[in-house]
């Protein structure tokens, strides 16, 4: 009896000890949280695009499905799964569901966030809960140039990229221009966008006149006082950031009024509504997809595998935020994969994804993607602007002119303003 | 002078849209004692049920000119569907309770619809921009506005005129006064009180629905449409005074202008002054510009 006791603890040892036993332990799925606006005004533009590329990708990748590198079947043969968490309610609230996800849900890691004040608000707290966290839309270049974390990423470009880009794309095919206006949300997207477009514009033509700057609440809605400021400006240029439903309803109560006829609207994430407003979008407005996504996406594999996917699923063109979202999870993976093969095949820790994403470049359905500033924790990606073109209905984009990552994003080190203010020093 | 003349046109035009978004709220209150934050999800509801039914409408290829009626029918409709329902379904139990406890109620209540929008429509939004486009546009001075905003302004007038004509000239506006005073003696008088809250609170949320539908054609028509909408009136109704219908003009008009005013000399200042108008009416007039002397009861 003693013998059989002793065999049979003998061989649980083993079995403990065993390969097998660390390949259960490995095959454990990783939970991603994922987080993007699900209700609100930012919903149907950003988040319900992002959530989708979320599960398409998620769904290809757990099968193996999506283009090499990334063909290993989930995060180094680990099963994905995701806990999908909506954006809406504001920051204190976010912060208490991004709790929720590492606490009570136990996510290996969380991707997501739309909003600038959600990412500026999550950063110290994903930092103080040491959970990887991979912001894959907002655009504030605060995040990472008023503090230096060791989980927290953004996969996509700040607004900064966006701003400079259309300060510059307005001196190739504006050069004579003399005066400028804006209409921008009254938060830090929207005060940095037009921040960082103002000094570049004052850089690029010395002697142009800013004639107003309008900035209305968040998801104002009503914006006729505004129109009719802008109107009376008589700028040449009207830039806005505006996104979302605030975006929609600006074009829809500017285009009987001819705002964006008499002049030229510079709009820095307007990709989004190409596929909805073609009335409300003149021929000529400038078109910003916040780095070279949609229509300014590179012929490459991964594009062509993710608008197939993309359009095979839903029905409609990838905008943007998928785009975005789609980049995020594949630049994760391969730092997963990157760690795992480092640390044996094991499974990595929260502390070896981030040191493989620090300072990596990936290649995604928009390109090449470089961490290469916020110390490693912040993508430059190249970028395009163009100007609308209406064509059978269709809103489509011509004149497109390219702008190298390293041309409209700081060096590493340097604040986007002293950066634009220092003219743009490499 | 050109710009004075649009900081005044551009606020009336404003105050027009906020005055039809609030005045249901202070007619609510006014004969209810209820503060009632399912208001901006009547305003919701209407642009939705506008937004989709005018829609199909223009989709079907009927005569684009009668979208405006449609508007107005999908207003009514879908404040037919849910007004009685809540009133008669969940707030008539609760008029004996403190007025904080029905606030939070219709909180509650608000809650619920804004999921109950999500289930019906999704997230999606909806556009129907053709009746804003479909009257053409009028010049003052420099300025083109639609011909759609003189709509509003003429809700404005027709429901502000019509339930101050209705309340001071009709018998039944001398029946609603008695409720409004007194509810436990009109009562005692043989006076239907159930009747008049139901219709209150009926004809006061389809006044948001009305506000909602006619402003879907201007704006995309997303969840969390009645967040800004129940916030600005609210402002719009302290400053007036909690149940006051010229109350309820008067601080639309002043948010109207102000804002406006603001907006084209000092548009950095524009998310403050709303509030800041309120704070100062408050410091000043606790109860609101229009409030009245309560009479105790003892």
């Amino acid at each position: 009896m003693r013998n059989l006791r002793n065999l049979a603890t003998a061989v649980a040892a083993a079995l403990a000890l065993s390969p097998v036993s660390v390949l259960a332990q490995d095959a454990a799925p990783v939970k991603i949280g994922v987080v993007a606006f699900l209700s609100g005004p930012a919903a149907s533009p950003f988040g319900v695009p992002a959530r989708n590329a979320a599960e398409l990708v998620i769904e290809l990748m757990n099968a193996g499905k999506a283009p090499a590198p990334y063909d290993t079947k989930g995060f180094g043969g680990s099963k994905i799964e995701t806990v999908i968490i909506d954006e809406s309610g504001g920051t204190t609230t976010q912060v208490t569901e991004f709790r929720n996800l590492v606490q009570r849900h136990n996510v290996d890691l969380v991707i997501g966030y739309v909003s600038s004040g959600s990412c500026v608000g999550i950063a110290p707290v994903a930092e103080e809960l040491k959970k990887l966290t991979n912001f894959f839309d907002c655009g504030t270049p605060r995040i990472f140039e008023d503090a230096s974390y060791k989980y927290v990423f953004r996969t996509s470009p700040t607004s900064t990229m966006d701003n400079v880009a259309a300060a510059m794309y307005l001196k190739d095919i504006k050069p004579k221009m003399k005066s400028f206006a804006g209409i921008n949300q009254n938060y830090a997207w929207g005060q940095d966008s037009w921040g960082d477009f103002e000094a570049s514009m004052k850089h690029f033509f010395p002697k142009i006149e800013v004639k107003t700057s309008q900035m209305p609440k968040l998801f104002a809605g009503q914006y006729n006082t505004e129109i009719s400021t802008l109107l009376g400006a008589k700028a040449d240029v009207i830039h806005s950031s505006f996104y979302d439903g605030d975006l929609e309803a600006l074009l829809l109560q500017a285009s009987p009024r001819g705002l964006f006829k008499k002049s030229t609207g510079v709009l820095t994430a307007g990709e989004t509504i190409m596929h909805k407003l073609a009335k409300q979008v003149p021929d000529g407005t400038i078109l910003g997809a916040r780095g070279p996504f949609g229509p300014y996406a590179p012929d490459n594999v991964y594009n062509k595998w993710f608008v197939k996917e993309f359009e095979a699923r839903y029905q409609v063109p990838p905008t943007y935020p998928s785009y975005q979202m789609a980049q995020a999870i594949m630049g994760v993976k391969l730092a997963w994969e990157k760690a795992q093969a480092a640390n044996g095949g094991k499974r990595p820790s929260n502390e070896q994804v981030a040191a493989a994403l620090e300072n990596s470049t990936f290649e995604g359905p928009g390109g090449v993607v470089k961490m290469a500033i916020g110390k490693g924790h912040q993508a430059i990606m190249e970028t395009a602007y163009g100007l609308s073109k209406v064509v059978g209905g269709k809103v489509t984009v011509t004149k497109v002119k390219r702008y190298p990552a390293e041309k409209v994003n700081p060096p590493e080190g340097v604040k986007a303003a002293d950066w634009i203010a220092g003219g743009f020093k490499q | 002078m050109d710009q004075i003349l649009t900081v005044i046109v551009d606020g009336i035009f404003y105050s027009a849209w906020l005055f039809v978004a609030a005045v249901g709220l202070t007619l609510i209150y006014g004969v209810m004692k209820i503060v009632n934050l399912t208001h901006g999800s009547f305003y919701a509801l209407g642009a939705y049920a506008g937004a989709s039914f005018t829609g199909a409408w223009i989709a079907a290829g009927y005569p684009p000119m009668l979208s405006y009626a449609v508007l107005l029918g999908s207003a009514i409709i879908i404040t037919l569907v849910f007004a009685p329902l809540i009133e008669r379904g969940i707030l008539r139990f609760m008029y004996a309770k403190d007025e904080v406890v029905i606030l939070l109620i219709t909180y509650a209540l608000f809650l619920i619809l804004e999921d109950v929008i999500k289930l019906i429509w999704g997230v999606d939004p909806y556009f129907v921009s053709e009746p804003y486009g479909l009257l053409g546009s009028f010049d003052v001075g420099e300025m083109t506005y639609p011909t759609y905003n003189l709509i509003l302004v003429g809700i404005a007038i027709v429901s502000g005129g019509g339930l101050t004509l209705l309340l001071q000239g009709t018998r039944i506006g001398k029946l609603l006064r008695t409720v409004i005073h007194d509810p436990e003696v009109s009562r005692a008088m043989g006076i239907n009180v159930d009747r008049f809250y139901l219709v209150t609170f009926t004809f006061g949320s389809l006044l948001a629905a009305i506000g909602g539908a006619y402003t879907a054609p201007t704006v995309s028509v997303v969840p969390g449409l009645g967040v800004e909408v129940i916030v600005l009136s609210f402002a719009v109704v302290v400053i007036g005074g909690l149940g006051s219908l010229p109350g309820a003009a008067l601080g639309a008009l002043i948010v109207g202008l102000v804002r406006s005013a603001t907006i084209h000399y000092v548009p950095s200042l524009e998310l403050f002054v709303i509030y800041f108008v309120m704070a100062m009416v408050l410091a000043f007039r606790p109860r609101g510009l229009f409030s009245l002397a309560e009479p105790r009861k003892i």
